[in-house]
This record gives structure tokens, C-alpha cells and sequence, in this order.
């Protein structure tokens, strides 16, 4: 029998008699449709990681460079640094957070030595994950860096978590020693469940030049109280600010990862956090009563 | 300055390039920070040379590296000259960039010892790096430092 397109579309599109009910292919077709407006919400975020979990976990994310990704590295990366996690309790802190950080040392009697300091920069994707800690010892200045995910770190302690209004506070190292001294017998201060992350508003006084950067040149820093400066120095600012760079939405894609990556990412994230970190938390808060 | 004049020495002076105006740009290295011939040095323990070299206003500089690269690192003996004198050093503190779980200080410190590798002083008040424990030879200089860090 030759095809008659209109017999068969006008059964596709209109039940035959007899048989009014829509096949179950359409339907299904139709739920999954990201068109379909009745589309319950809920079920859609199930699948989808927090949001908190791209600043909580930065580690994870990769290189936003794709000429310096490599999938499967990524992939066994992640593997091994959530086999980590359940060995090393790896907090969340943030640039400005106060860190207490214990090593092992074979040249100790007690195997281990301590290190307490402000963090001042975090830096590195996947097991190469870094951060640097800074403090003022006996009047001199001391910055250690260590790598996150290094199997000779034994624990990583935060004492005071919050955030500044910078992403890197290198401009620590020009400004007063108070500013950067913590002492290493401090008691851990914690947050209330469920509470925001607070941001430290502190503008740091620097001290007078020559600093180790040209911090007047870096107006993305907002932490920074600036002195007063010869008006020489002053009139080259002109000449390098560059106000268009806000408006670049290119500069933001590229220097990001997109949402439904980051979802990907965060998937085998998920189920680490929900089955081991929630049994911590209920660990340490029956260790503080 | 044109628009694209404006962005390239602005792009010049975030790498650290040589920025005259109406000159071809070289390259200039971002601060390394390395201790070198001729680089000065802090002395950290309570010798009277020590003292002396920090409250003359003409301190300790670094006259010869005692290794086959020319830069002295943490726990590398170097010659100074101080005081009109030649005096042997070791360095226990870098303000160059370390590696990761190797203290970085913001003053390059150096202890000062004499022919013996005897320290010259009697006490470090100024925390030294773990890391100089695996150093048999540098015994005698961690007996007299106050704090590891």
C-alpha cells in the first residue's frame, strides 16, 4: 500500500476513534521537554548541586583555560581528592579566615609542629590545591605555603572563619605587623548552624613606601586604606586604569565555568558531602558539648 | 595616547615591562628577591658585629656564595662583608619565593659563625626554619634558636 501522509499525521496528531488515548512515547517526550512549563521545579534542583559548592569546594572546579584541561585527569583527580577527604577533615575557609595548620615533622620529639596565620591567598586547581598562611612571629614576618591535599598535613583547623574584602591579601606584607599577628594558642571561634559566611570590612592602613607592589596601581583591591602619594605617582594612574574592563561580559565567561559543568562537577560532590560531612559536623558539635 | 597605545602600556606595566614612553619596551624580570653577590642581609643573632652592622647604617652584604649556583638559599654559607670585615654566614630566612611548607620571611636573615661553624652570638630571637633540622652541620646554630617554625 502506497504511504498516505495525511492518514498517518492525522493519527499522530488526533487519537484514533477508539482509541483516544495519547501514546505513552508523546508523553513521556513531553515531560522531559524543557519546554514543558508544568515541569515540577523541585525535581530538576534534586539533581543539581548547591550553589555554595562552587566556593566552598573551589579546588574542583578546573582550569577556565581549555587548552590547559585535561578531562581524565580531572576526573581522577576529583576521585582522589574526595578518597583524601575522608581521611583529612579539609573545612571550608576563605581568604581572611585564620588557619591552624598541623604537619608532620620527623625532627620534632612530638612528630608534628603547628602553624597558626591568616590566609592570604588560595591558588590551584584539582590535587595541586594551595593556600598560603601568614603571621607575625617574634617581629618577624613568616608566610607558609601549603598544598591542600599534601598526605603529610594532619590537620587544618579553622580557628576564625570569615571572609575580607579581597580574594588575595598580599598587601598584608606593607602594612603594620598587628595587622597580620595572630597568636598561636587561639581558641577557635565558631558560627552558628546555617549562618552566612561574616565579611571582614577592615581597610588596612598601609605603611609608608616603598611597598612590595604598586598597590595604588591595583584599583580592583578594595581592602586597602591608601596613604597620601606624591602627586607624580598619582598622574600615571590615569594611564592605566581601565574602567571598560567591569562591562566585559567575554572577560567574565572565560575567566569562569559554566553553570552546568560546575553541576557535573559537583555531582560526585554531592554525594561525598552528604553522606560523610554531616556525620562529622554531628561529631564536632557533640566534641564542643 | 591612543586608545590601543593606552591598553599596550598598561599591559607593560602589569608584566612588569619597561614602560618609557616613545621607546621600544624590553623585558624587565619581576622581583626575584634572590640573595646574591652583594645583597644585603639582616644578622638575627645577638652578636656585637651583628648589632653593630644594624645600628652603623651600612649593612651586611653578601660578598661570595659558597655553592655552584651563585644564589644562596636557606641554610647556604655565604661570605659577608660588615664592619670592614669578612665573615662567614648562614643564611636562615629568604624573602624569595619557597616552596610549599618552607617558611617564607619578610627579611632575609642570616646568623653569623666563624672559621669552626661556631655561631658568633649566644641566641636567634627570630623564628628558623624546621627544614634546617636535616642539616647535621647547622647543629650548633639550631641549639642556640629560640623558635622552629
Amino acid at each position: 500500500m502506497l504511504f498516505n501522509p495525511r492518514a498517518f499525521y492525522r493519527s499522530y496528531d488526533r487519537p484514533q476513534k477508539g482509541h483516544e488515548k495519547v501514546p505513552s512515547w508523546t508523553i513521556e517526550k513531553h515531560r522531559d521537554s524543557p519546554l514543558n512549563a508544568t515541569r515540577v521545579e523541585s525535581e530538576r534542583l534534586r539533581h543539581a548541586a548547591p550553589t555554595e559548592f562552587r566556593y566552598i569546594f573551589p579546588e574542583f572546579l578546573p582550569h577556565p583555560d581549555w587548552k590547559k584541561r585535561d578531562r581524565v585527569a580531572e576526573k581522577l583527580q576529583r576521585r582522589d581528592m574526595l578518597r583524601r577527604r575522608l581521611v583529612l577533615d579539609i573545612p571550608e575557609f576563605y581568604v581572611g579566615s585564620i588557619l591552624g595548620v598541623t604537619v608532620a615533622d620527623q625532627h620534632v620529639p612530638s612528630k608534628q609542629s603547628r602553624f597558626v596565620g591568616i590566609c592570604i591567598h588560595r591558588d590551584g586547581h584539582g590535587l595541586r590545591a594551595n593556600f598560603t598562611l601568614r603571621n607575625h612571629i617574634d617581629g618577624q614576618g613568616v608566610e607558609i605555603k601549603y598544598d591542600l591535599y599534601n598526605p603529610t598535613l594532619q590537620n587544618i583547623e579553622v580557628l576564625k572563619l570569615e571572609k575580607r574584602l579581597d580574594e588575595e591579601l598580599f598587601y598584608l606584607r606593607d602594612a603594620p605587623a598587628t595587622h597580620s599577628t595572630i597568636t598561636f594558642d587561639r581558641k577557635p571561634e565558631t558560627l552558628p548552624l546555617g549562618a552566612t559566611v561574616p565579611v571582614n570590612m577592615k581597610k588596612i592602613p598601609l605603611n609608608p613606601p616603598p611597598w612590595t607592589q604598586r598597590w595604588e596601581k591595583r584599583e580592583d583591591l578594595k581592602g586597602i586604606d591608601l596613604p597620601e602619594l606624591p602627586e607624580k605617582r598619582m598622574r600615571k594612574l590615569s594611564q592605566i586604569v581601565k574602567p571598560w574592563e567591569k562591562y566585559d561580559l567575554m572577560k567574565e565567561y572565560r575567566k569562569n565555568i559554566s553553570e552546568e559543568e560546575q553541576n557535573e562537577i559537583f555531582k560526585e560532590v554531592v554525594q561525598h558531602h552528604t553522606r560523610v560531612e554531616k556525620k562529622r559536623h554531628q561529631e564536632r558539635l557533640k566534641r564542643m558539648t | 595616547m591612543s586608545a590601543a597605545a593606552r591598553y599596550f602600556h598598561s599591559r607593560a606595566v602589569t608584566l612588569g615591562l619597561c614602560t618609557r614612553n616613545n621607546t621600544r619596551h624590553f623585558s624587565t624580570s619581576l622581583p626575584l628577591c634572590e640573595l646574591r653577590h652583594m645583597s644585603r642581609v639582616n644578622v638575627v643573632d645577638n652578636s656585637d658585629l651583628g648589632k653593630n652592622a644594624k645600628t652603623s647604617g651600612k649593612p651586611a652584604r653578601i660578598v661570595h656564595v659558597y655553592n655552584k649556583q651563585g644564589v644562596a638559599g636557606i641554610g647556604d654559607k655565604v661570605l659577608l662583608a660588615l664592619e670592614k670585615q669578612k665573615v662567614k654566614g648562614i643564611i636562615v630566612g629568604c624573602k624569595q619565593k619557597q616552596k610549599p611548607m618552607v617558611p617564607k620571611f619578610d627579611s632575609n636573615n642570616v646568623v653569623l659563625i666563624d672559621e669552626e661553624d661556631t655561631p658568633m652570638g649566644s641566641r636567634i630571637n627570630v623564628p628558623i626554619p624546621s627544614v634546617l633540622r636535616k642539616k647535621e652541620e647547622l647543629a650548633k646554630i639550631l641549639a642556640i634558636s629560640s623558635r622552629f617554625v
